[in-house]
């Protein structure tokens, strides 16, 4: 069986998306245990330049398809490539951080290749034929050690948990002839973040707010995450007030986030809240009730009145910082 | 306009989820279960349009024979008819295995769209709702926060990797549902009693033609743990709040090396 291991990588005209390079640091790891290649796959505009890069983090080859359907980013056209690619190319297994991108192939791709998939995944190893991945469950509540057959194995690393590494794979560039069908689902704007706006589930560093913020006034959780160059979260209560958006959410109904710190603020910590952010390295807790549950899964706990404690903290660690 | 909503049950968000002896499945006994809750933003969504453009809202649910209640909850909202689709065979049956058989049902049925939660927050792999579009060879939109059926098209919102985006697809077509699309609607008294008059219909993989075999699983759990427990936390202590978050900063910064 062919050991090798396609990656689809995402890409804006910011460069390669990070969950990508981390997929290919996954994807190097397996090809290199297995005696396989890494083929890097980004599809659309713009995705040959990208190939000295993808090369320095592991791509033996490059395929690279500029047909108009692919850019903007449409599920269908990108999947007729992908699936015809990969049934020629046959390999073991093929890797997508887990991305709202990856969110619109993975499905899809599972059915059209009868591959078995496993999404947010948190380590990997082969063990004979079969690919063993562990992944939460129920919000991360339970893991998973999950066995699949078949080939290929389909597999969404959850960002921010693989490293990305800088190692040189051969980086030779293949265009792609297939013809590409236009998609029924195409998109029409694009409606960026605001600027500055950091994406929570990629970010090394969260602050939350939670029902303790007592109104949608966060400047002063920004402020904090401004010094950590952390993004902005909040819990479901923040979120059903109308406080803050639906895409801040973390939680088992919003977005689960594995950063290298979480800081709640004003967070009672709820199962489903925990569940979104259990994953996080260092977790720091403020709150004014010393019995909230939080405090459970806090590596560093402050009992007292976050809009007194919050602000001395980004002074506090602005000076620090210089 | 014919809809088609594919809901599942899952687990209260709120409960403690424990884990049987040999570690292979949750235990199940006093579980709360609940609607998904994305999904019932795809029912409140299908009854809106129907209430705008007229047509029919039928439910599917794969599921063991309790998951009976979840439909019961979206014929309680409004929704009009109901198909349970349970087989042993589902019950270790992957997500693909699991798209397979609703594909199949909704083969059987009048539909110009299909709604669906962006996904279950019981095995949380959002792959259902994608692979039952490409089962059905039909375009989907995934986590749309607005749908808009504009002739025999629609026009929908939804979120994206830096942003939001609008996306035009032809119907009919498969639209999963991300949180902040509507407000779903508590089920009236009346509702509730008319739900139990409602027809639903009850379908094995025999009826959908189906075997076993088409529902194989290529994935399977083979162990369930719990993530590490954390060591004790620490509290910071100080006489203000300014001595505490001044300590806070420096074991951040010397102790866990943040910055």
């Amino acid at each position: 069986m062919a050991q090798d291991v396609l990656v689809i990588v995402q890409f804006s005209e910011k460069g390669v998306a990070k969950a990508s390079l981390e997929a290919l640091g996954l994807a190097r790891e397996l090809a290199d245990a297995h005696g396989g290649e890494v083929l890097a796959v980004p599809l659309g505009q713009g995705g040959e330049e990208l190939a000295p890069v993808l090369a320095a983090h592991g791509a033996d080859r490059v395929l690279v398809s500029g047909d108009e359907n692919l850019t903007p980013f449409a599920p269908e056209p990108h999947l007729a490539v992908l699936a015809t690619e990969i049934g020629r190319l046959a390999p073991r297994v093929v890797v997508m951080g887990n991305t709202l991108q990856a969110r619109d192939l993975a499905g899809r791709l599972s059915a059209r290749l009868s591959a078995p998939a496993a999404v947010d995944v948190l380590s990997v190893r082969l063990d004979g034929d079969e690919v063993v991945a562990v992944r939460p469950l129920y919000g991360g509540k339970v893991l998973a050690e999950i066995r699949l057959s078949g080939s290929p194995v389909l597999l969404f690393p959850r960002p921010n948990v693989f490293p990305v590494r800088p190692v040189a794979g051969k980086g030779e560039v293949e265009t792609l002839a297939a013809p590409v069908t236009a998609p029924r689902a195409r998109m029409e704007a694009f409606i960026a973040a605001p600027a500055g706006k950091k994406e929570l589930s990629e970010a090394d560093a969260v602050v939350s707010g939670g029902r303790g913020m007592a109104g949608p006034d966060f400047s002063m959780l920004e402020e904090l995450a401004g010094v950590l160059d952390a993004a902005v979260g909040a819990s479901r209560s923040a979120v059903d007030e109308g406080w803050r958006p639906h895409t801040d959410q973390v939680g088992q109904t919003g977005k689960t986030v594995s950063p290298a710190l979480y800081v709640a603020c004003g967070i009672s910590g709820a199962v489903q809240h925990l569940a979104g952010m259990s994953f996080s390295k260092v977790v720091v807790a403020v709150n004014k009730d010393p019995d909230a549950p939080i405090f459970q899964r806090a590596d560093y706990g402050v009992v007292g009145d976050l809009f007194e404690v919050v602000p001395e903290l980004t002074a506090a660690l602005r000076e620090r910082k210089g | 306009m014919d809809i088609i909503v594919l809901v599942k049950q899952v687990p209260d968000t709120e409960a403690a989820i424990r884990v049987s002896d040999d570690r292979a499945a949750i235990r199940t006994e006093g579980l709360k279960w609940v609607v998904n809750p994305y999904d019932e933003y795809a029912v409140e969504e299908a009854l809106r349009i129907r209430e705008a453009l007229g047509g029919s809202v039928t439910v599917v649910c794969a599921g063991p024979a309790r998951s009976v209640a979840a439909i019961r909850s979206a014929l309680a909202m409004g929704a009009d008819q109901g198909v349970l689709v349970s087989d042993p065979a589902l019950e270790i049956a992957d997500s693909l295995g699991v798209a397979r058989a609703l594909a199949a049902a909704i083969r059987g049925l009048s539909f110009d769209l299909v709604l669906a939660g962006q996904r279950a927050v019981d095995d949380d792999a959002g792959l259902v709702g994608p692979a039952v579009a490409e089962l059905l060879d039909i375009p989907h939109v995934s986590l749309a926060t607005k749908v808009e059926v504009q002739g025999s098209e629609i026009l929908c919102e939804a979120a994206a990797d830096g942003g939001a985006k609008s996306i035009r697809a032809t119907l009919p077509a498969l639209v999963t549902a991300q949180k902040g699309l509507n407000d779903p609607r508590f089920a009236s008294m009346m509702g509730i009693m008319k739900a139990k008059k409602k027809p639903v219909e009850e379908k094995d993989l025999v009826a959908l033609g189906l075997s076993a075999a088409d529902v194989a699983p290529q994935s399977r759990v083979t162990g369930l743990s719990f993530p590490p427990e954390r060591p004790p936390g620490r509290i910071i202590q100080g006489e203000t709040a300014r001595d505490k978050a001044r300590e806070l900063a420096r074991v951040l910064v010397e102790e866990a090396k943040i910055l």
